[in-house]
């Protein structure tokens, strides 16, 4: 019984980490179908500037949280109007781009030190509560209600308001929008930030729960890649739901199989969901006739 | 006043080359063949003027750079699949290499072409599923296999697991080991770019340009990207293969991301879709990182910003410029 | 010579096949009408292997093809042109055919495999309108006008030497005399045992060709007959002119 209830509120929490770590990606791309292989770099850019804030700039755990989303925003939309502008249209381009940025990004963070164990974030919250034979730090509670918080807000964000579903109607077709005079790039680098400002977001909540490396971006990337295809590029609730399965899924491996497995199931997941149905869950079917 | 622009025309010269009258004179056949001929004799000056083993080094792994990229250039920009995990091919091919060489003890000229085989082999068969795959999809694919690999061999321990595999043999002397490289990579440029010439490249290249044209024309579409990828596997293996014997050693870092990030920098530096292009670009970034050994991994970071900068602002790369500088003129003319 | 039987489709919410079934005996010219969106691109797509069916099947010669690649196909000498053509662009016209006389059904004809290519791309350009000793055949294939862009998409399916040679929309954006410059050309064909069929909106042009037409509307088959019947059939009417006709 405690098994299993350890096994249910550890998955919720590695649901919560995925979803965190996804949903910038996944709303980057379903606003202005701009694949931000960036995500990763950004996410351990935003957890090192926090470090610098509290640690050298000592201004504070909340200020320097905040000043990291900003100023991870703004890299992200400079990135858009200094790089990606100019290959803006051919995807693999942007991949490329993006992803060597987020190589230029580590790299540099690396040679001034930023690897191995050494570099953490403290908890929000010290302490941990206890109930039914289960122990949940108060940082991994405060991850799951935050992600919960979060997504509630960018699903009624995305379907509610008026600027949420102007973003989505854009997604749809960029054409129309670009014919009522909506400027595309612009919005384009609004969404790099604003995905920006969720990977620094997300950096800030769970960072303190495991901790700040270099070697970290390219799995948050993987993560943010695989529930996002899965759940559907662009969809708040196929997040949801994806995070929920690859982090049960991983959870499950990680306890009864091996703990090195976990990254393996979320790389076997991309391949066989790219090959079998690469628009995920709750992704729009593009079937050939588009291009016949 | 009147505005003026620039203009580019072919230089007289080019224009009698471009047809029989090449072999006018000999300031014709000398303007055809100094491009050739020039790249190729410094190539097999160079092992001979390095000042010591450290150059040599080098030189080596530019040019094993230059025909990894020179195989990546083939496959993205003639065929159309932009791999983002050339390390796959480059890591099986050494891994075969390693295995044979170590567990079987077979000799050096044996592992290799042996290896260029089977790995090409593997790397096509693991391929092919996701050859039907859209472009984006397909790229993503590769960026995952390597990495899935590499967290295999490290979960089960096979093939050396963390460690490796570090009972490889070496090669009998320095000259062999760089002369190999020098005329590998002649026949492969020189080669890709005379397939490309032939049938086979026009069908390649129109399936890159309109694969469902192609299809509807009765040709096969997937086994001909199979083929590209058999052809540009099998080079990025040889190249693997290479490497751990003149590492004498195989493990889990010949998979990583920088085996694949760095023939996309090359090629993109170097120039898109000219095969030689790409080996420029490698003899460009490697001496570039070699330079900067002492800062580490940063070397990554550098190429990977000039990868950046060059996509970005001149992605017609360096050949093309040089191209452009040999072939044409530019001049002012009234708009 | 095709046979299609109760072939459907869906696409998510949308049935753009539903239950279609038709014949095309050899040598006949079977027409494809209906308006935007009624499905005729769909069963193109369906009988050449594009797309799969939801259900039915689809015939060649007796031979079940339904689950075959397009490629083999095409092999089999059941060739399609596009109804957006987009040729190989770069390459001249006649350097266009290298691809179709590079297939395995092309070279299996003796006198694709001996002759010269080039001569055999200019013979079959000429074949479909273009005139020999101009310099269009030459041209890159992006600086050609719309009817030969058109004219070249029909080389390229007549270098495979079909059987049946399916065309969607061959004619649109020609104008009424480039039109009526391919129909003798198409009739020669017919007459030398090619079947036809084709998928038109040009009505009038098809109906001096067709021996048989079949009218589809939202994915439904609605008639079929010969063009004289269907130019009277009630529902026909009511389909492309969405009412009543006094």
């Amino acid at each position: 019984m405690e098994v299993l209830l350890n096994f249910l509120i550890y998955g919720l929490v590695q649901s919560a980490f995925l979803s965190l770590v996804a949903i910038g990606f996944s709303l980057t791309y379903g606003i202005s179908r701009l694949p931000n292989f960036a995500h990763g770099a950004l996410y351990i850019l935003a957890g090192f500037l926090i470090w610098n804030g509290l640690n050298v700039w000592k201004i504070g755990y909340l200020p320097s949280v905040i000043l990291a989303i900003v100023l991870t925003a703004l890299i992200g939309y400079s990135l858009y109007y200094g790089i990606i502008i100019r290959v803006r249209g051919m995807e693999v381009s942007e991949v490329i781009a993006t992803f060597a940025f987020s190589f230029v990004v580590v790299e540099l963070l690396r040679y001034f030190g930023l690897f191995g164990l050494s570099y953490t974030l403290p908890p929000f919250l010290r302490g941990s509560l206890e109930f039914a034979g289960v122990v949940l730090d108060y940082q991994r509670l405060i991850v799951i209600i935050s992600t919960v918080a979060l997504v509630a807000f960018l699903y009624f964000f995305t379907h509610y308001t008026k600027i949420g579903l102007a973003f989505r109607a854009i997604a749809q077709d960029e054409q129309v929008a670009m014919m009522l005079g909506i400027d595309s790039d612009k919005v384009a680098a609004l969404s790099l930030a604003f995905g920006s400002a969720l990977a620094a977001l997300a950096a800030a909540i769970w960072i303190p729960v495991s901790q700040l490396a270099s070697e970290s971006a390219l799995e948050i990337l993987l993560y943010a890649l695989v529930v996002s295809i899965l759940g559907g590029l662009g969809s708040v609730t196929g997040v949801i739901v994806a995070s929920l399965i690859i982090g049960y899924a991983q959870v499950f491996t990680a306890s009864f199989i091996a703990p090195h497995y976990q990254m393996i199931v979320a790389l076997v997941a991309i391949i066989i969901l790219l090959l079998t149905k690469p628009s995920g869950i709750f992704g729009k079917q593009k079937e050939l006739e588009e291009r016949v | 006043m009147s505005e003026l622009r620039k203009e580019r025309i072919d230089r007289p010269i080019k224009a009698r080359t471009d047809d029989i009258y090449a072999l006018m004179g000999y300031k014709e056949i000398s303007y055809l063949l100094l491009p050739r001929v020039l790249p190729i004799a410094v190539l097999l000056i160079l092992p001979l003027i390095v000042p010591n083993l450290y150059y040599l080094r080098v030189l080596n792994i530019a040019l094993s750079f230059a025909i990894l990229a020179a195989s990546w250039d083939f496959l993205a920009n003639y065929v159309g699949l932009v791999s983002l995990g050339h390390a796959l091919f480059f890591g099986i091919g050494a891994y075969t290499a390693g295995a044979f060489s170590a567990y079987f003890d077979l000799p050096i000229f044996v592992t290799i072409p042996l290896a260029t085989l089977i790995g090409a082999t593997i790397s096509t068969a693991l391929i092919y599923p996701t050859l039907k795959v859209r472009g984006v999809y397909f790229s993503l694919i590769t960026l995952a296999f390597p990495l899935l690999l590499a967290r295999l061999i490290e979960a089960t321990d096979i093939l050396g697991g963390t460690l490796g595999i570090t009972d490889v043999e070496g090669f009998p002397n320095p000259w062999v080991e760089s002369y190999l490289l020098i005329f590998s990579l002649i026949v492969v440029v020189f080669g890709l770019r005379r397939l490309l010439g032939e049938d086979l490249g026009i069908v390649l290249r129109a399936i890159k340009d309109n694969d469902l044209t192609v299809e509807a024309s009765g040709i096969n579409v997937n086994k001909y990207r199979a083929i590209a990828v058999f052809i540009s596997s099998a080079i990025a293996s040889f190249v693997g293969a290479y490497t751990a014997h003149s590492y004498m050693f195989v493990g889990l870092p010949y998979l990583n991301l920088e085996y694949s990030i760095f023939p996309i920098a090359a090629t993109v530096v170097g120039g898109m879709s000219s095969i030689a292009g790409a080996a420029i670009g490698a003899f460009i970034l490697v001496p570039l990182s070699e330079a900067l050994r002492e800062f580490g991994t940063l070397r990554i970071a550098i190429y990977s910003l000039l990868l950046m900068l060059f996509i970005a602002i001149r992605p017609e790369g360096i050949y093309m410029f040089l191209w452009r500088k040999y072939h044409q003129i530019e001049r002012w003319v009234k708009a | 010579m095709i046979r299609v039987e109760n072939l459907t489709k869906r696409f998510g919410g949308v049935v753009a096949a539903n239950n279609i079934s038709f014949e095309v005996k050899k040598g006949e010219v079977l027409g494809i009408i209906g308006p935007n969106g009624s499905g005729k691109t769909t069963v193109v797509n369906l009988i050449t292997g594009f797309i799969k069916p939801d259900s039915g099947r689809v015939f060649f010669a007796g031979k079940d093809i339904t689950a075959k690649p397009p490629h083999e196909i095409a092999s089999l000498g059941v060739v399609r042109t596009f109804q957006n053509v987009r040729p190989f662009y770069n390459l001249p016209a006649y350097k266009n055919l290298v691809i179709p006389l590079y297939s395995p059904r092309a070279k299996s004809f003796e006198e694709f495999r001996h002759g010269d290519r080039d001569h055999i791309a200019l013979d079959l350009l000429e074949e479909v309108g273009f005139e020999r000793d101009s310099p269009i055949p030459y041209k890159p294939a992006s600086a050609l006008p719309h009817g030969y862009i058109k004219r070249l998409e029909l080389a390229r399916a007549l270098a495979l030497k079909p059987e049946v040679l399916i065309c969607d929309e061959l004619f649109s954006g020609l104008s009424q005399a480039e039109i009526a410059s391919l129909l003798p050309i198409l009739e020669k064909l017919n007459e030398n045992g090619l079947t036809l069929i084709m998928v038109e909106h040009r009505l009038k042009e098809l109906f001096e060709l067709a021996d048989k037409v079949v009218v589809l509307e939202y994915g439904e088959k609605i008639a079929e007959g010969k063009p004289e019947e269907i130019v009277e059939d009630e529902k026909v009417k009511e389909a492309f002119l969405g009412a009543e006709v006094i």
